[in-house]
């Protein structure tokens, strides 16, 4: 039997599909990148100070999408239409402010419940890690109950618009449809991708000068290096610990209003491929290392769509999965190597 | 899987007018007789088998809320006689399904099944069923084989994938006039499914493939490759979520062809996922007519939410078995050739099964999506 | 680190007294020899007996009986990587999965052996895919390893699904249960040598239901009962070799390699070569547990039943129960197994208060529910320096 009946693919390599788009498989891949990159940075910077890692940050991603969602559906109503991104410039801030806030709460209430009682204990790393699932399998569960809950206060048809069908999918009603900007390699790059991709690296470069310059940044590199070391100078471990949580909530509330601007829906089991594919793109890049988790995200993007237009896309993942362990294997710490603790950041 | 989607709800009363005369007669006559348990009226259950939670969980919830609207229904026109249904949530998971079809058969108090959801759980469980004659109408699995098992208790009241796949490619080739049709499945035991068939009817019309998966949301690679290819027609196999986003991007990324999908998509939030916009006249086929406008807001006033993918065929299969139990057939087997002679139409079109178990006919109907909304009122029959 | 020999012997032998002897009727071996053959006739006895509280009413107790032996010996095996060899496999439903699948495929889908043929197969692959996976993904340190075998759990459940010749994802169906002793007819009521009524409770009285009887030894699909009698079996089994591995040299290596790499390096411990074997051996009996459950009561597999979710529920399970004891990863399994079926009442609601049990047991019991001795004494010399340094010290 030859290998293409076997994997039910009808061609089995089409590189020619990648020849003829390369821009465009490359700069949507850029553009999907962006996102993993956001969300890789909560996996890295926990990974850091902790070398745990946090199961539970894919959920802080979910919070997040639904934020936005929520907001549009406020200010906008159910009614769906689409508009520019020039035009709603002003509620996608606000949808933004909302998301980081609500996706910085519940990273907070992450560490508070299911790391700190853990870490004061000492408790092995796998121990933490189980509770870390925990949390996930809990967070996610209530997004998916939340018709439930608000039955309880009798709000569940007041708040009908935001809580019922809780595990079916919510869209925000607005639809943000892309306008081309230019031309490049025979596509036609839009505002949205530019969106994605630019704050992307300005959020990126934004922690980059915080975890180098400020003396919380100073902080978090000195317990992610040794913690025993940085308690004896007086740096305060609890609080670095929840800087760090609040600073991958953050940017996992940036990523998740980047993703409902592309892709405009959500679902409560939401986060879980994408945390995959963060904490994928985290380790390509070199886990706890910020600038890592940035070229991991966009390398790990650009290349599910080049798998996607060799392979078909249903084998995307196993592409990406076997560059891992090629990776892995060649350079053992990841493309950039880990460094949150050492001075490069 | 997949059949009708949404609301319909023409012959219902149908049904519900016989459910009621049967059972006048009942009460009168046990109210007459002292009003002992007796009599085929009593206290009953319906199981239901099939995710209500996990990543399907919301499909199995529109079953539910269909069966629920069809008890309450009936409960209400039958004073003394009370139907309930008792939900086992198998996640989808055929192996969690298995030990929850032996609690099934092994409690005599459940005279029937409505599912199992899909077609992974019921080739799990039939065997099961079939082996204590227990009745099994399911809403929405559809995998071919099934009912080539010879399981002689296995009903279902939506149409299998074949002849909504012919009738798909019939449209895009009689009607829509494409010639250039790529076809795009998300590697579901349904989706593949009505892929395959509606590629064999394109035969060369099929300018290419891809297959997605469950799940995704960015199907960026997929739309370059639709977009390169020059195709004139998109057809789907899969179901709402991803039918959505997957329009809204093509749409995004400057496609202007027909986009088509099976009823898997026929979901109010197919049409909320994508945007009115994208959305706007797309295709989705159903085995099944116009449901009567109703039916949703009877629904609506059970279960506090819209009815979905599903709702009807759960509904409808409810109400073949409390027509049976209507007619004191209340034993397995009893219940069980009633069932199979069963003649009737329910919210989702006529019903009536052949000696498989699959039901009989069913026309295909083309919805569009126009104006925003999903024209549930005014599909055109394919062919 | 169980055995044969009395605990305080043991570890006295090593010089640290237990604090807690063992009183001395069970320091006999008969009587330890009586308790453990009451405990297994218990064991096999429990879906029959369906004692009170701990039989599910909402799912078929021995069906969950299944899935709990099931989930049993998964943990017993990933308990080896885990708990022995320190490695963190996220993938394990990978092996599982490889398992079933090859069972499937040689008793239904391309060849119809018979199943205790097909077994030692399918063991034997998925012992070469573990080798196949581990070579390269032991190499790669720490932490990685985590990803790595993550992604490989995805690689099987994405082949499964794109592969026709695997069935994709309808799966493969008809596949033939192990064979049945004495009649087997269709009607389940004659089937068997003979035939053993349940109990059944009302309150705390028990009576002999003569409605609900199992057959010995039918594997049929109307009850679970046989099924699980087989994997306990296998179970058991496996429990046997697991002792006299850990007992041996290779048990003595991966303790010393998962506490100190180099240090075992630098002893001239193949510390690679003892992970390889951990990983290949957690594989066969993952390997294993996947073809009982093909060969199971639906004999049916497909793609659904070897989500990724699954490979995190086998690590709680080890965790849970106490990586490193065999005991705690058997009790694991089995809590995680069964404690959603049991609480199937609380439908919509079980998988949350699961998620949140989660997060507690490891709150208040972070060595699991039944840590390994040395875990113990580990603990119990943590809080010494810890009294005498005043402050929390990583172990």
């Amino acid at each position: 039997m030859d290998l293409s009946t076997l994997l039910n693919t009808p061609q089995l390599l089409t590189v020619s599909d990648l020849y003829h788009s390369f821009a465009a498989y490359t700069i949507t891949g850029l553009a999907l990148g962006a996102i993993y990159a956001l969300v890789a940075l909560g996996y890295t910077m926990v990974y850091g100070v902790l070398q745990l890692i946090n199961f539970a940050h894919s959920e802080v991603f979910m919070y997040g999408t639904f934020a936005m969602a929520w907001v549009v559906t406020y200010f906008h109503g159910t009614a769906s239409s689409g508009q520019s991104l020039g035009s709603t410039l002003g509620l996608l801030g606000v949808c933004l402010v909302a998301a980081m806030i609500t996706s910085a709460l519940v990273a907070l209430l992450v560490e508070r419940v299911a790391y700190r009682p853990l870490i004061r204990r000492g408790s092995p790393k796998l121990v933490i890690l189980i509770s870390a699932i925990g949390a996930s399998f809990s967070l996610a569960e209530v997004m998916g109950l939340r018709d439930r809950i608000a039955g309880w206060f009798g709000l569940d048809g007041k708040l009908s618009n935001y809580v019922s069908q809780a595990r079916n999918v919510y869209s925000s009603p607005i639809t943000i449809n892309p306008h081309k900007v230019f031309e490049l390699g025979g596509y036609g790059v839009t505002d949205v991708d530019l969106t994605v991709i630019f704050a992307a690296l300005l959020m990126m470069v934004a922690l980059d000068v915080f975890v180098n310059r400020s003396r919380l940044g100073r902080g978090i590199r000195a317990v992610a290096q040794d913690p025993e070391a940085a308690a004896l100078m007086g740096v305060n471990s609890t609080r670095v610990i929840r800087t760090t949580f609040l600073i991958g909530g953050i940017m996992a509330g940036v990523a998740a209003t980047l993703y409902m601007i592309r892709i405009g829906s959500t679902r409560n089991d939401a986060g879980f491929i994408i945390g995959i594919k963060a904490f994928t793109a985290a380790v390509m890049g070199g886990i706890g290392n910020l600038r890592g988790a940035l070229v991991g995200g966009l390398f790990l993007g650009v290349m599910e769509n080049w798998g996607s237009a060799v392979f078909g896309t249903q084998w995307k993942d196993v592409f990406t999965f076997v560059l891992l362990v090629v990776i892995l294997l060649i350079r053992p710490t990841g493309i950039l190597g880990e460094s949150l603790g050492k001075a490069r950041a | 899987m997949g059949i009708k989607p949404n609301l319909r709800v023409a012959a219902v009363f149908a049904v519900a007018g016989l459910a009621l005369t049967a059972c006048g007669s009942n009460n009168s006559s046990s109210t007459a007789t002292g009003g002992s348990s007796g009599a085929p009226c009593g206290n009953y259950k319906i199981g239901y088998l099939g995710a209500t939670t996990g990543p399907y969980g919301a499909l199995g919830q529109n079953m539910v809320g269909g069966i629920k609207l069809a008890l309450d229904t009936y409960n209400k026109a039958h004073s003394d006689c009370k139907v309930s249904v008792q939900v086992f949530d198998s996640q989808g998971d055929p192996t969690k399904a298995t030990p929850l079809a032996t609690q099934i058969v092994q409690d005599s108090s459940i005279v029937a099944l409505v599912g199992p959801g899909f077609s992974g759980e019921s080739l799990a469980t039939g065997k099961t069923f079939a082996a204590a004659g227990l009745p099994v109408i399911s809403p929405s699995a559809t995998n071919v084989t099934i009912t080539q098992q010879g399981w002689t208790t296995w009903h279902r009241v939506i149409g299998n994938d074949s002849a909504q796949g012919a009738a798909d490619a019939q449209y895009i080739q009689n009607t829509a006039k494409a010639s250039k049709t790529y076809v795009i499945d998300d590697g579901s035991d349904y989706g593949k499914g009505l892929a395959t068939y509606v590629k064999q009817g394109l035969g060369s019309g099929v300018i290419g493939t891809d297959t997605v998966q469950t799940g995704q949301t960015d199907f960026s690679a997929t739309v370059t490759k639709v977009t390169g290819s020059g195709a004139d027609a998109v057809f789907y196999g899969g179901y709402y979520a991803e039918a959505g986003l997957l329009v809204k991007q093509l749409r995004q990324a400057g496609y202007k062809g027909l986009f088509m999908s099976g009823d898997g998509s026929e979901d109010p939030h197919f049409v909320s996922t994508a945007g009115a916009q994208a959305a706007d006249g797309a295709i989705l086929s159903a085995p099944a007519g116009p449901a009567p406008a109703s039916f949703n807001a009877k629904y609506k006033a059970v279960n506090h939410s819209d009815s979905g993918l599903y709702s009807t065929q759960a509904y409808d299969a409810t109400n073949i078995i409390l027509a049976g139990l209507d007619a004191g057939k209340t034993s397995h087997s009893d219940l069980n050739s009633f069932i199979g002679s069963y003649t009737g139409t329910g919210v989702s079109g006529p019903i009536s099964f052949d000696s498989k178990g699959d039901i009989k006919t069913s026309t295909i109907y083309a919805y569009k999506v126009t104006g925003g909304k999903l024209d549930v009122n005014n599909p055109t029959p394919i062919q | 680190m169980s055995g044969t020999v009395p605990a305080s012997a043991r570890a006295s032998r090593r010089g640290r007294p237990l604090q807690i002897p063992l009183p001395a009727f069970l320091r006999s071996r008969q009587t330890r020899l009586v308790m453990i053959v009451v405990g297994l006739v218990l064991a096999y006895a429990l879906p029959i007996i369906r004692p009170p509280f701990l039989t599910t009413t909402d799912s078929d107790f021995g069906g969950v009986m299944v899935g709990a032996a099931s989930y049993a010996l998964v943990a017993v095996g990933l308990n080896i990587v885990i708990g022995y060899a320190g490695l963190l496999d996220l993938g394990y439903v990978g092996f599982y999965a490889t398992g079933a699948y090859t069972t499937g495929v040689l008793t239904s889908q391309h060849a119809h052996w018979p199943f205790f043929l097909a077994l030692p197969v399918a063991i034997a692959v998925t012992m070469v895919s573990g080798v196949l996976l581990g070579g390269p993904a032991i190499r790669v340190r720490g932490d990685y390893l985590a990803i790595v075998t993550l992604g490989f759990g995805e690689i099987i459940s994405i082949a499964a699904r794109n592969s026709s010749w695997l069935g994709a994802a309808a799966g493969i169906k008809d596949i033939p249960p192990p064979p049945s002793i004495g009649p087997n007819p269709i009607i389940q009521a004659d089937a068997g040598l003979f035939q053993i009524p349940h109990l059944t409770w009302n309150g705390l009285v028990p009576s002999v239901d003569n409605l609900h009887k199992t057959p010995f030894l039918t594997f049929g699909v109307i009850d679970a009962i046989p099924y699980y009698w087989l994997i306990l079996t296998v179970i058991v089994l496996v429990l046997v070799a697991d002792m006299l591995i850990k007992d041996s040299r290779v048990g003595r290596a991966w303790e010393a390699t998962r506490e100190d790499e180099d240090a075992a390096e630098l002893m001239g411990v193949p510390t690679f070569r003892y992970k390889l074997l951990a990983f290949a051996l957690g594989a066969a009996i993952g390997g294993l547990a996947g073809s009982m459950l093909a060969a199971g009561q639906g004999g049916f597999i497909s793609p659904d039943s070897f989500l990724l979710p699954l490979s995190m529920l086998f690590v709680a399970s080890v965790l849970i129960g106490g990586a490193g004891n065999r005991w705690g990863a058997l009790l694991g399994g089995v809590l995680v197994a069964y404690l959603p079926e049991r609480f199937r009442g609380l439908s919509d609601w079980r998988l949350l208060i699961f998620g949140l049990s989660l997060m507690l047991i490891v709150t208040f019991r972070p060595q699991g529910l039944v840590p390994p001795r040395r875990t113990k004494r580990a603990l119990r010399v943590q809080a010494e320096i810890e009294e005498l340094e005043g402050e929390g010290v990583d172990v």
